[in-house]
């Protein structure tokens, strides 16, 4: 009798034990169906725009849902003229960070002080930089471009990349430090034992060293900015021309496609719209991917 | 003489750089204290109990509140928790278990990159899974959209802490009989809960302020809404609506909202900062 009892309850617990990890396995194999799938579905939904608009979708400058002409020129333009703005102001700032908090001072006060801050700059969420870039910051760029004698519109993509630069600045900032901080201490003392200061030491060791994590954090900075929606419709003025001026207002794909979805009755309209996201989706996933790699090397 | 000349301008050289580099991250600082002392001065002034308790006035109409906006964030945001906090932790337990496997390896890979998809991608991609098909916009998709946006950090935070856990651990509960699944539900889980924990609340500090998935999802409701298949409201939906409007009404009420944002976001990240330090997974 006894012996059965035994049987049954480890029969049970085979049964569980295999349920248990069977569902561990369906939760990674349904994470990697569900993006594969949301690629499928943004492909499959564009397919309308593709075969109505064709190619001219990415060569025409001309946007028009009325009379269905979907050319997406002003609006790469303008998505890649505010990223890449971003990233050079930026950089700079980020690169500081890297070395202040992986070199100059890695523990301390000083250190966690400027930790802390980075982390509440990256918590911040993008609709509050939107709306006080758009209260705050707007105006003060006014009066700049009237003291320069520029149309004073204030937003545009001069303004949108200040605050794109501010909001992607945290994110490559830590990885940067990240990668600055895993300099190996051996090549760091030799160089300190042949009489370097610390600033030939960044610069010919430190730097080099870590070329590749920089330029994989400014990737994935560059990522981040390239999809960043909310601020950047709040900040860059929204029309469908080329922008003439840095300081004009453009359009970039993350805004045309939160301004215009919900207002998107049209299939081809719609499929149009989709067809935007899929390319930043793409883009934004090789990026990531790239990136990633890169930073798990060192 | 001439090497003294040398090391001298060296060190001056070295002092500059710096300088340099502590200027560029000093100034960097001062937008974050802008933006925080603005949305405090703001946002103080524009709030009372009203503001807590009651629904947006039409415009021209003195006062009003954010009680749909409050009520419909807390709402989304807790079903899209309780979706994304099981997924997200068995990915996690799975990574961690399953290191070198090619499925693990994909995973990760997948995980990683969906960390990075903009948010907005996100959103069409609701709106076509679940809003079309049901029919109309609905608190329901607005949860699983930030569900999608939590998954990642989850699954993340909760691998990295198992990954710390000694494997004498594991070894010593299996090696007095207790089956596997037990192992890790009553010994390895519960010794990375602080880590899984912080995990959770980070993300959920993360998704409280995206706006751009809810846009065509839950879409935003000028009333009162406890039904999650309806449209409703939220904080980050109502900053950018009122915000983006010409009354100045509005504009006090989106400060308001705001500041309530924000300390919410800050309050999370403050908790989540106090819980890894306090109880940090070590052995």
């Amino acid at each position: 009798m006894e012996s059965v009892a035994v049987l049954k309850s480890t029969r049970r617990l085979k049964i569980y034990e295999k349920l248990f990890s069977r569902s561990m396995m369906l939760s990674a194999v349904l994470i990697v169906v569900i993006v594969i799938a949301i690629f499928f579905t943004l492909v499959v939904t564009s397919i309308p725009s593709i075969k109505a608009i064709g190619f001219t979708f990415l060569t025409s400058s001309e946007w028009d849902p009325v009379t269905s002409k979907f050319g997406t020129v002003p609006f790469l333009y303008g998505t890649l003229l505010t990223s890449l703005l971003a990233l050079i102001i930026s950089t700079p700032f980020s690169i500081a960070f890297g070395l202040l908090l992986g070199e100059y001072y890695p523990k301390g006060i000083f250190s966690n002080v400027f930790k802390n801050i980075i982390e509440l700059l990256a918590g911040i969420p993008s609709v509050i930089y939107g709306f006080w870039g758009l209260f705050v910051f707007v105006p003060f760029v006014r009066i700049l471009e009237m003291k320069f004698g520029i149309l004073p519109y204030g937003v545009g993509i001069f303004t949108s990349s200040v605050i794109l630069a501010l909001m992607i600045m945290p994110y490559s900032a830590s990885l940067i430090t990240q990668v600055v901080s895993m300099t190996p201490s051996n090549l760091k003392e030799a160089a300190y034992s042949l009489g370097a200061t610390r600033f030939e030491v960044i610069k010919k060791l430190i730097i080099p060293y870590c070329k590749s994590g920089i330029f994989a954090g400014m990737l994935l900075a560059l990522g981040r900015a390239l999809g960043e929606t909310m601020a950047v419709t709040m900040l860059i003025g929204n029309t469908h021309d080329i922008p003439k001026s840095l300081f004009g207002p453009g359009n970039t794909m993350a805004s045309v496609i939160a301004n215009e979805f919900s207002e998107a009755t049209d299939k081809v309209y719609l499929s149009a719209l989709i067809e935007m996201g899929a390319l930043l989706f793409v883009v934004t996933f090789i990026i990531n991917i790239i990136g990633k790699q890169v930073i798990k090397r060192f | 003489m001439a090497s003294d000349k040398g090391i001298t301008l060296r060190r001056i050289k070295d002092y500059l750089i710096k300088g340099v580099v502590i200027l560029f991250a000093a100034v960097s600082v001062v937008p974050l204290v802008l933006i925080l002392f603005y949305i405090f001065k703001q946002g103080v002034a524009a709030i009372n109990w009203d503001f807590f308790t009651s629904l947006p006035k039409p415009v021209g109409e003195e006062g009003g509140g954010i009680a749909n906006a409050l009520l419909g964030s807390l709402m989304i945001i807790f079903v899209a928790a309780i979706i994304a906090i099981p997924f997200g932790v068995s990915i996690g337990i799975y990574l961690s278990e399953n290191g070198e496997r090619l499925l693990a390896r994909n995973t990760r890979l997948v995980v990683d990159a969906l960390q990075g998809v903009p948010s907005i991608v996100i959103g069409i991609i609701v709106y076509i899974w679940v809003v079309q098909p049901m029919g109309s916009f609905s608190a329901l998709s607005g949860s699983i959209a930030l569900a999608i946006m939590m998954i990642p950090i989850i699954s993340r935070s909760t691998e990295e802490t198992l990954k710390l856990i000694p494997h004498s651990m594991k070894e010593a509960s299996l090696a007095l009989g207790v089956p596997y699944y037990k192992t890790m539900l009553k010994v390895i889980v519960p010794s990375g809960l602080s880590g899984i924990l912080s995990g959770i609340i980070l993300s959920i500090a993360r998704i409280t302020g995206e706006t751009a998935p809810l846009l065509f999802t839950a879409f935003g409701n000028p009333f009162i809404n406890l039904n999650m298949l309806k449209p409703m409201h939220s904080l980050p939906l109502l900053i950018f609506n009122y915000s983006t409007s010409p009354y100045d009404d509005w504009h006090r009420l989106a400060w308001g909202a705001a500041f309530v944002l924000m300390s919410f976001v800050l309050l999370l990240n403050i908790i989540t900062k106090i819980a890894s330090r306090k109880w940090k997974v070590q052995f």
